[in-house]
């Protein structure tokens, strides 16, 4: 069986994505697969996603309807605004939703491991989590990433 | 050919078509054959990979008013 090893680091909209899909579609072309999930990666494995969000600031390549200066997408507001937009936009192409993407995950037995570090790191409460992971270190990774055939870090 | 199962994938994008494919495929006898509907483009050249690697059989991939039509027998 071939196998795939993704770290996941990043815990922005945009970013929340890569994992999910590959991961979900390799697992349909018959890997077995992991996650690493470290650093602002690990609020991909809350309950709740609706904290996962994207800003335009300090992105400028992300497509805007009307150019907006720096200026303008520091205001309250901005960062809601361009999630709500984004989520609208995935919606209405008919792009997997992030809950949708992991739960095939889970379904397809693709095995999440969370940072232990990382949750001591920020205080995480474990209880905020989904149910059905793993919580390992370095070296856990390494012992699986060292046999497979694709590894990635997003 | 004969189709044994349909699936609606249309106006779903990358991955959902693949992934509901092998969804479909799954509580299916072998030889069994499953007609895909899509209208993602990028579909096309996923589905060929999808069998590719999982030894299931793309029969055909077509293009019927704007649509993508897949018949995949399972293996």
């Amino acid at each position: 069986m071939k196998k795939m090893a993704i770290i996941a680091t990043k815990g922005t909209l945009d970013m929340a994505y890569p994992p999910f899909i590959l991961a979900s579609t390799a697992a349909a072309l018959g890997y077995e697969v992991q996650i690493f999930f470290t650093f602002y990666g690990l609020q991909l494995l809350r309950k709740d996603l609706s904290d996962v969000r994207i800003s335009p600031l300090a992105n400028p390549a992300m497509p805007m309807p009307v150019p907006m200066p720096v200026l303008v997408q520091v205001l309250p507001g901005m960062e809601t605004m361009a999630t709500m937009m984004m989520k609208d936009k995935l919606k209405k192409k008919g792009v997997a939703s992030l809950e949708e993407l992991r739960a095939v995950c889970q379904e397809a037995d693709v095995k999440f491991i969370a940072c232990q570090m990382t949750v001591d790191l920020f205080d995480f409460d474990k209880s905020d989590f989904i149910d059905g992971i793993e919580y390992g270190g370095a070296a856990m990774f390494m012992e699986f990433a060292g046999e497979t055939d694709i590894c990635l870090f997003v | 050919m004969n189709v044994d199962k349909e699936l609606d994938a249309r106006g779903l994008n990358c991955p959902l078509p693949i992934l509901k494919t092998k969804k479909s495929l799954a509580d299916m006898a072998s030889g069994q054959v499953l007609k895909v509907v899509s209208t993602d483009a990028g579909s096309v050249k996923d589905m060929q990979a999808f069998a590719n690697q999982t030894g299931n059989i793309l029969v055909s991939s077509a293009v019927e008013k704007g649509e993508y039509v897949f018949l995949m027998q399972k293996k």
